[in-house]
């Protein structure tokens, strides 16, 4: 099974990640990594947490607006031109990436990234061809759900 | 229909009935009231020359803020030891208007808002949840006498309480509910959130009947779908009695005005000058029965249009269009005219943005600036910010195409606009006036 992510809807406004982080707190979800994307009045907060579900859940009881969606973790060399060598097979296969952040942990020799794509099979199917390092939700999430 | 020798009197008896009880209304307010004699005696009109609708023009016009100046007894027609009933506005925006009832006032109160349920199709059959908020409010009362005149199983639960709500929809086996519409979204929500479990088609509930703001077709069209009723709009204002001035009948195609009762005429708000049928125009209400406060020619500042059709419930009463806005209501930004209801229109016909929204009008150097707010639900929520910026540019664009206005798009998280089971905040105007 491919990572869950789960994403906040969040205003640009003091106290309101706060918020989101006191929900997902009084629910015990721990978070293994994030990322934040902004405009002028409102940010995406993305996460990949332990337990999705229950997040999304406990999320929606609050009237906090959240979603949960697939994504791509990708194991790539950690050393230079590692994530280079990954990139250019996604251009040379025309596969345009959404967004993308990093994995705080690491494991062993390799560094994980984490990918949006619109079409997340046809990403998988490239890479595994290519010898590429797809993580599995169990890998990195555990199985609390 | 409860009463069909007055819902089907012709239109000829009608007319007569209306002058007779129209010489009546004038004289008792003339006659028994300080600031209704000065006023007519101001304008040189004395009720005792009233002979035709024609003299309708002569008669002076009542302005809120006349009601508000009378705080709290200045436009009763009858005795303190007369009165039964005392219902008050909030006075958000200046004094309080009090109104005050007799019983025979409470008794035609009862009656038309019976007259509205059985129009939609109640009867002594039904169980009516009315969550309309219970006090100095008209809402709850008013549906509340004119649900047990019907004869039906009334439920005062009054507002709020949501989740309570919902409990007696399914163990009391309610069939039909009472309140705001804006509330009656807010149980949908609700119920969404914390009861998915729960399918409205397995409920009994099967008609709505909702009022005290101004609500638009796209939003009876959620609200159907997602209670899995029929949704019906009625009309009233405390000054002239509250709800069940006029009450859409099952054909939902307009409101019957309650025409033995409230006399109605369509005005240019600017110059005060008399439309004639089928304009659209400011409406303003003269009672005809009614004692303790007789309101003559009062201006609503409500947007409307009469007309008479051959409608297929039978009744000959005039009917009034969905309120299109407020005189005062409607917001003139950069040149341009704009009610609410419009921006609201647009919202709801972008596919999954819930009519939750504020408009909030400012002005920065000389120039006016809109600002609409939008709740941001699951349904609209994407974790890729291309498609939440689409969403804003839709959304803009739609309010340029519909009303001419560049509008500021804040999308914004749920709940986070002010709304209560009364009337929903919907327009902030920071400009100097």
């Amino acid at each position: 099974m491919n990572i869950q992510q789960i994403s906040v809807f969040i205003e640009n406004k003091p106290g309101r990640l706060q918020h989101v982080l006191e929900v997902l707190n009084s629910g015990h979800i721990n978070i293994l990594t994030l990322t934040i994307a902004e405009i002028n009045d409102f940010g995406i907060l993305r996460m990949i947490v332990d337990k999705p579900n229950t997040a999304h859940d406990i999320l929606r009881k609050e009237n906090v607006t959240s979603s949960v969606n697939e994504v791509l973790g990708v194991g790539i060399d950690d050393k230079p031109g590692g994530l280079l060598r990954l990139i250019k097979c996604f251009a040379e296969n025309k596969l345009n990436i959404e967004y993308m952040y990093a994995f705080t942990q690491k494991k062993g020799d390799e560094a994980t990234m984490i990918f949006r794509f619109e079409d997340i099979e046809a990403a998988k199917n490239l890479l595994i061809k290519e010898g590429f390092n797809i993580m599995k939700k169990i890998d990195i999430i555990g199985d609390q759900e | 229909m409860l009463y069909p020798e007055k819902e089907k009197i012709s239109l000829e008896k009608l007319k007569e009935l209306q002058l007779e009880r129209l010489k009546w209304s004038l004289k008792h307010a003339y006659r028994n009231n300080a600031v209704y004699k000065k006023k007519f005696d101001d304008a040189g009109f004395n009720p005792d020359s009233f002979s035709s609708f024609d003299d309708m023009k002569r008669v002076p016009f009542l302005y809120k803020q006349e009601m508000r100046e009378s705080y709290p007894y200045g436009l009763f027609a009858v005795p303190m030891n007369k009165v039964v009933r005392l219902h008050s506005s909030s006075g958000t925006t200046g004094n309080a208007t009090v109104v005050g009832y007799t019983k025979n006032d409470v008794e035609i109160w009862a009656e038309v808002c019976a007259r509205s349920l059985s129009g939609i199709g109640a009867t002594e059959e039904d169980i009516i949840q009315v969550a309309y908020g219970y006090g100095l409010f008209t809402g709850g009362l008013g549906l509340h006498y004119g649900a047990e005149k019907l004869g039906a199983a009334t439920i005062p639960i009054s507002g709020g309480n949501t989740e309570k709500q919902l409990m007696l929809m399914k163990d009391f086996g309610s069939t039909v509910l009472a309140c705001t519409p804006s509330y009656a979204l807010n149980i949908a929500d609700f119920a969404a959130k914390n009861a998915p479990e729960l399918d409205f088609k397995k409920l009994k509930l099967r008609k709505g009947i909702f009022g005290a703001e101004p609500w638009t077709n796209e939003m009876r069209t959620e609200i159907e779908s997602r209670l899995d009723i029929d949704a019906y709009d009625i009309y009233g204002l405390s000054e002239v009695i509250g709800p069940g001035v006029s009450c859409e009948c099952e054909a939902k195609q307009g409101m019957h005005v309650f025409e033995d009762h409230f006399y109605v005429e369509i005005i240019n708000p600017e110059t005060g000058e008399i439309l004639p049928e089928g304009s659209q125009g400011e409406i303003v209400y003269t009672s005809l029965t009614k004692e303790a406060c007789p309101v003559i020619r009062y201006r609503s500042r409500d947007i409307t249009r009469l007309y008479r059709d051959n409608c297929s419930c039978g009744r000959v009463f005039t009917k009034m269009e969905k309120i299109t806005g407020r005189s005062d209501d409607m917001l003139i930004i950069r040149g341009v005219n704009v009610f609410p209801s419009q921006i609201e229109s647009v919202l709801v016909a972008v596919e999954g943005v819930e009519p939750h929204y504020q408009i909030i009008v400012d002005r920065k150097g000389t120039l006016d600036d809109i600002e609409v707010k939008v709740e941001v639900n699951e349904s609209i929520f994407s974790d890729e910010m291309k498609v939440m910026s689409e969403l804003s540019s839709k959304i803009a664009s739609k309010i340029k195409t519909h009303l001419n206005i560049s509008a500021k798009i804040t999308l914004v998280e749920p709940s986070s606009i002010e709304r209560s089971v009364g009337k929903a905040v919907r327009v902030i105007d920071k400009r100097k006036k």
